[in-house]
């Protein structure tokens, strides 16, 4: 729509897009996060269910009021409880903040059609019937549903639904696209051409937006900055590849397939427990993790000699087909997951029970401060 | 399909059948007596008196304006029973249902105690503004909305507990006041259930007696509805109260089936 935006770093780029310190008391479950997003920009909260995504959104939206903290978007203070002097208490109701929300279940009015669906948000901003209507035509053909406009949400299919969701909250011009688990109720094909429309939707958003997911995928296709959030914190943040190679916590390393251990650095020796260290290929000093692939464990019927640095004793918990390959749970003094080929398994004839050598070489453990 | 599969009809046990039979038989039969009794060949003569036209049309007319009330006022105490969040909400909605279970004598004694010329609101509409209530047509909408009300209530606020009301939210993100919300969502979702409350409601509203005649009374054309007008054909002349009643029958099955496709199709 028409009306000036900041052209690059000026007076205003500090204020442009989000900017929020999100706490959410609610007895038993404590929500606090802080939040920002550029314009143009997508941050993904990644999460297991039940960490406090939905419930940040919620907050971002209006639909869930803060305990404590802020949200500012581009400059215009949304929600600040209990604030003193220039930043006093203040409350913008849901339906006048500048925020879209494609939800879940995409909630499109069973007793409206796709364009009508769209049109509502601009119709509630004063828009004419007729401009409203045209503007939502016009919505459904960017996301190739132009046919579609007349038919009701429930004769579409799941993908079109979402798609339609998507344009109803794109077409109020949002200075802030929120999207909560927006893949997650399509199946694998319908998802998978989903994400890639979103991806392109999102890319040229002008707004920020950010993404609620459970999904690693999703995140890490579809958005700019990860925020991994486990019991209502931010436990990690950052870019996909930063994130991937350095988990900090479990949740993520078993999103990325990743052991994952802490432990206390000295040189190349990271010490994980009174009688458990590894050898790292990086020196380090302190509080560190140490992570490696499951596919860097080898596993040996005797105890090998040789160069791996790092060998132990473990016993075989678990196996299962992981893509071409076996991966096994090893227990011992490392709860350790390794992957093997086929043709490896049968030769160490693995079955649950069995106790077997583990090897890791130093260099494919990557150390990191934690 | 279903002829293939074997039929495996689990037998009924005797102690359910035959009350189940007995009681169907109960509500059916007076119907059928009704219809058997029925002097089909007088009607057409019968249905053009004039008494008979002048209570129909007053009762259909006060049964409307009654449900029309009803659904001005009892939709939004609905609402507020549904959706609201305040103390004494229990006592409210108990203090609503009471017509539901109250005589309806006793109803239109109540009314006639406040809207009376010696009422606390019928004393000073008669001193404030020459108006009195009781024994009009006023009466008889009022009695009728009295007993007739909670019925739209109770199933509109029932529709409103099982609308999600997670629309509203999205409604709302989309820049929707909360009376927009109302207006443009809530009210379009939950619309099978306020014609089905409203059906009730008229039903209700179209059979109503006691109230009608403590608090209305009986004047033929002002105030005799239908119901009213059986009752008292009952005492000289039986075939006018057997058409009559063979005409409260058929309104009430052709509404009853012109709005149930409605429903199902809603509701689908």
């Amino acid at each position: 729509m028409s009306g000036p935006r900041p052209a690059g770093p000026g007076p205003g780029a500090a204020a442009a897009g989000l900017d929020a310190h999100l706490v959410v008391d609610r007895g038993d479950f404590r929500l606090d996060l802080r939040l920002r997003a550029a314009p143009g920009e997508t941050v993904a909260l990644l999460g297991p269910n039940g960490a406090g995504k939905t419930t940040a959104l919620r907050a971002l939206a209006g639909l869930q009021v803060l305990t404590a903290g802020h949200i500012v978007l581009n400059g215009e203070t949304l929600d600040r409880p209990g604030g003193r002097g220039a930043g006093r208490t203040r409350r913008v109701a849901p339906e006048h903040r500048r925020i879209g929300v494609v939800f879940q279940d995409y909630l499109l009015f069973p007793h409206l059609n796709a364009v009508d669906n769209v049109a509502f948000g601009p119709r509630r901003r004063g828009m004419g019937r007729a401009e409203a209507r045209a503007l939502a035509a016009d919505w459904l053909d960017r996301v190739g549903l132009a046919e579609y406009g007349r038919r009701r949400p429930g004769q579409l299919s799941g993908g079109q639904a979402q798609r339609v969701a998507l344009a109803r909250a794109l077409a109020t011009d949002p200075a802030l696209l929120l999207l909560d688990e927006p893949l997650a109720a399509l199946d694998a094909r319908t998802r998978l051409d989903t994400r890639v429309e979103l991806h392109r939707r999102l890319a040229v958003h002008e707004g920020a937006a950010v993404l609620v997911t459970h999904d690693p995928v999703d995140a890490l296709m579809l958005a700019d900055r990860l925020v991994v959030v486990e019991e209502g914190r931010a436990v990690q943040e950052g870019d996909a590849e930063a994130v991937t190679a350095r988990p900090r916590t479990d949740y993520i390393a078993r999103l990325v397939g990743l052991n994952l251990y802490r432990g206390k650095a000295s040189g190349t020796t990271v010490q994980l427990g009174p009688e458990t260290a590894l050898t790292t290929g990086e020196a380090l000093e302190g509080e560190a993790f140490a992570a490696f692939a499951p596919s860097a464990v080898a596993l040996f019927r005797e105890e090998p000699d040789g160069s791996p640095r790092n060998t132990w004793r473990a016993t075989v918990s678990g196996v299962h087909r992981h893509g071409d390959h076996l991966r096994v749970q090893l227990d011992g003094p490392l709860r350790t997951a390794a992957d093997v080929t086929p043709a490896a398994a049968a030769h160490l004839g693995l079955e649950p029970g069995q106790t077997v050598w583990a090897a890791v070489k130093a260099t494919e453990i990557r150390a990191y401060p934690a | 399909m279903s002829a293939k599969r074997p039929r495996q009809r689990r037998r009924i046990p005797a102690a359910l059948l035959v009350p189940a039979v007995a009681g169907l038989a109960f509500l059916v039969l007076p119907l059928v007596g009704l219809l058997a009794r029925a002097p089909w060949t007088e009607i057409p003569s019968r249905l053009a008196e004039p008494d008979i036209l002048a209570a129909l049309r007053l009762s259909l007319a006060t049964a409307t304006a009654a449900t029309a009330l009803s659904l001005l006022f009892g939709v939004p105490i609905a609402w507020l029973l549904a959706r609201g969040d305040f103390p004494g909400r229990g006592l409210l909605r108990a203090l609503v249902t009471v017509p539901l279970v109250l005589p309806p004598v006793v109803g239109g004694v109540a009314l006639l105690l406040v809207f009376g010329r010696n009422g606390i609101v019928g004393a000073w509409l008669y001193d404030r503004f020459d108006v009195t209530i009781p024994f009009t047509t006023t009466a008889v909408v009022l009695a009728m909305t009295f007993v007739s009300m909670p019925f739209l209530v109770v199933s509109v606020e029932g529709a409103l507990r099982g609308a999600d009301v997670r629309f509203e939210e999205a409604a709302a993100t989309l820049g929707a006041g909360r009376w927009t919300v109302f207006t443009h969502v809530t009210l379009p979702m939950i619309a099978p259930g306020v014609l089905a409350g409203a059906v009730l409601c008229w039903a209700r509203a179209l059979g109503e007696f006691g109230a009608t005649i403590t608090f209305a009374g009986n004047f033929p054309g002002r105030t005799q509805t239908m119901p009213l007008a059986v009752y008292l054909a009952l005492q000289s002349d039986l075939e006018a109260a057997i058409v009559l009643s063979l005409l409260l029958l058929a309104v009430s099955v052709a509404v009853l089936a012109s709005l149930r496709d409605r429903w199902t199709a809603a509701a689908a």
